[in-house]
């Protein structure tokens, strides 16, 4: 199995999985301790409609999701923030929406697309050297930012109202984090795929949510079960050359059954 | 008045509400250094739409809210129904000290000197054994508690009090107007209660708000004031109060 090692494209691979997997464990803890699952899926399928535009215009496919997924989560952040929108009918539209355009871009594109499979289903295997960069520029962004604003983070997203009335900067936080989750979820494209996206950012913190009730603890567990995951899950892919995402999420799922069964015999 | 010291903060003239409805009308009011303000007024009588206008919560729709040059530590906030999520990841200790953000802004950390005073106020008040609890585990009465030293802990220039007694037992009441006592020697404190009887004893000034403002130079209240101040209280009161009255009428105001 280590043989595999020795390929450029896996090591590839392995590099950005690792990236992924500790940016998507500390940002997937934020979407679920603030409830804001939904809100992700919106994002995710938002993007798909920049990868569509992609296509049909020539550009880098994770340029255009980039702006869509940006646009998407700002455009529902500032839209619900002045509640005269529901916010779970503002994601319904900006998933749909970018679901359509998208598909609409396809269908106009001459020719077979086989690299847009890649995003829908994810294969982490074709990774280029520039997606590596990027995820590594956004890993160290995501662990500067959960460091040095731990505190403001965690206490903005708890009440946001009470700490209004003590003129830190809201916004700002507010606004950097959900540029945050959007460019996470881009970069998670490639592995997961539009589809899947979803369980990098919710299944390791769920097995972490079954130990741990306090957030800093929720943060690091995550991490940690979302990168060793996604490595097992890599390498079983590889070995057995089956889809790399969908078997990532097998092995979480796996860990998850598992320790709620621990949990329960524990009791 | 002209030779009165400066307010900490000042309300001109504020026209506020929702969506273009309009709850408060042309109020005026000024919070000084050790005030004890009592706010009552009916349901539904911008009582806590005042409040937000006072944190900066809700922009007014016309009118100018003087605040000092330095916001650092200026309010503590007991808000009446806290909306937060009953599951987020936080525990108690972590409640209490998220007071302190004012202080530390973005870019001061938290020390093990902050974390002895929030367990040195939960201590106080009661909730020592609960330090570590998941703040939706608790009680309303025991959130209270956390939330009343979340709003002290700063000890900041004005504390904004929401009907803070609705969920707190009878012994726990019995404390807490002698803590606020001993906190006004230090802290201005504006408080909204129902409980008229114990405002008349504890506040220095009564305001009393039904979509206008009518502010009360003195503790003592009496029906004929109300009346004037177009307030349809019922004021029934017990125990030490220095006017016992009874008297129910009609808002003559639109
Ligand atoms: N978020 C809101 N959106 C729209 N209208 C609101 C909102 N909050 C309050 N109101 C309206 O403003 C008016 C005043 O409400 P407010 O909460 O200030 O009353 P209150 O005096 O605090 O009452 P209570 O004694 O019940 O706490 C009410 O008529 C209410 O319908
Ligand atoms: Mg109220």
């Amino acid at each position: 199995m280590l043989d595999l090692l020795r390929y450029d494209f896996f090591q590839n691979a392995l590099i950005s999985t690792l990236l992924i997997g500790v940016s998507c464990g500390l940002v997937g803890t934020y979407i679920v301790a603030k409830r804001m699952v939904f809100i992700s899926g919106g994002i995710t399928h938002a993007s798909f409609g920049g990868l569509g535009l992609s296509y049909f215009l020539g550009f880098s496919p994770i340029l255009g999701a980039t702006v869509f997924a940006v646009l998407s989560a700002l455009g529902i952040f500032f839209l619900s923030d002045n509640k005269k929108l529901r916010e779970d009918s503002l994601i319904g539209i900006f998933w749909s929406a970018g679901m359509a355009i998208g598909i609409l871009f396809i269908y106009l594109t001459p020719g077979y697309a086989p690299n847009l499979m890649s995003y829908l289903f994810g294969n982490i295997l074709t990774v280029t050297r520039e997606q590596i960069v990027l995820s590594a520029i956004l890993f160290v962004l995501i662990i500067v930012f959960f460091v040095r604003f731990y505190r403001p983070l965690f206490y903005i997203a708890f009440d946001k109202e009470y700490s209004r009335t003590h003129n830190v900067h809201v916004n700002m936080i507010d606004i950097t984090i959900t540029l945050i989750i959007a460019l996470c979820i881009v970069l998670c494209l490639k592995l997961a795929g539009i589809i899947l996206v979803i369980s990098y950012l919710t299944i390791p913190q769920a097995i972490a949510g079954l130990f741990y009730k306090n957030f800093k603890q929720q943060l690091i567990a995550s991490a940690l079960i979302s990168t060793s995951g996604s490595t097992i899950g890599l390498f079983i892919s590889a070995f057995l050359n089956i889809p790399t995402g969908a078997t990532i999420v097998i092995c979480f799922l796996l860990i998850f059954i598992l320790g709620w069964g621990l949990k329960k015999v524990a009791r | 008045m002209n030779n009165s010291p400066k307010p900490i903060l000042e309300l001109k003239n504020i026209d506020a509400g929702y969506d273009r409805q309009t709850v408060l009308h042309g109020v005026n009011l000024a919070i000084y250094d050790h005030d004890f303000i009592g706010i009552i007024g009916p349901n539904g009588g911008g009582k806590t739409t005042l409040l937000k206008v006072i944190l900066g919560l809700l922009k007014p729709f016309s009118g100018e809210i003087i605040y000092p040059a330095c916001r650092q530590n200026l309010f503590g906030y007991l808000p009446q129904n806290s909306r937060f999520d009953q599951r987020f990841p936080i525990d108690v200790t972590e409640v209490v000290l998220s007071g302190l953000m004012s202080e530390k802004g973005l870019y001061r950390s938290y020390t093990r000197s902050d974390k002895q005073k929030a367990w040195e106020l939960l201590e106080k008040y009661g909730m020592g054994a609960y330090k570590k609890t998941p703040i939706g585990d608790l009680s309303g009465g025991q959130m209270q508690r956390v939330f009343l030293c979340r709003a002290i802990i700063s000890s900041p220039r004005i504390l904004i009090l929401d009907e803070p007694t609705t969920y707190v037992d009878s012994n726990f009441e019995k404390e807490f107007y002698p803590i606020l006592e001993e906190l006004n020697k230090t802290l201005s404190i504006v408080m909204v209660s129902h409980d008229l009887g114990t405002i008349c004893s504890y506040v220095k000034s009564i305001a009393c708000v039904n979509r206008e403002l009518h502010y009360h130079h003195s503790n003592l209240i009496t029906p004929e004031q109300l009346q004037s101040y177009h307030c349809p209280i019922e004021l029934i009161t017990h125990g030490r109060v220095p006017h016992r009255v009874l008297k129910d009428h009609e808002s003559s105001h639109l």
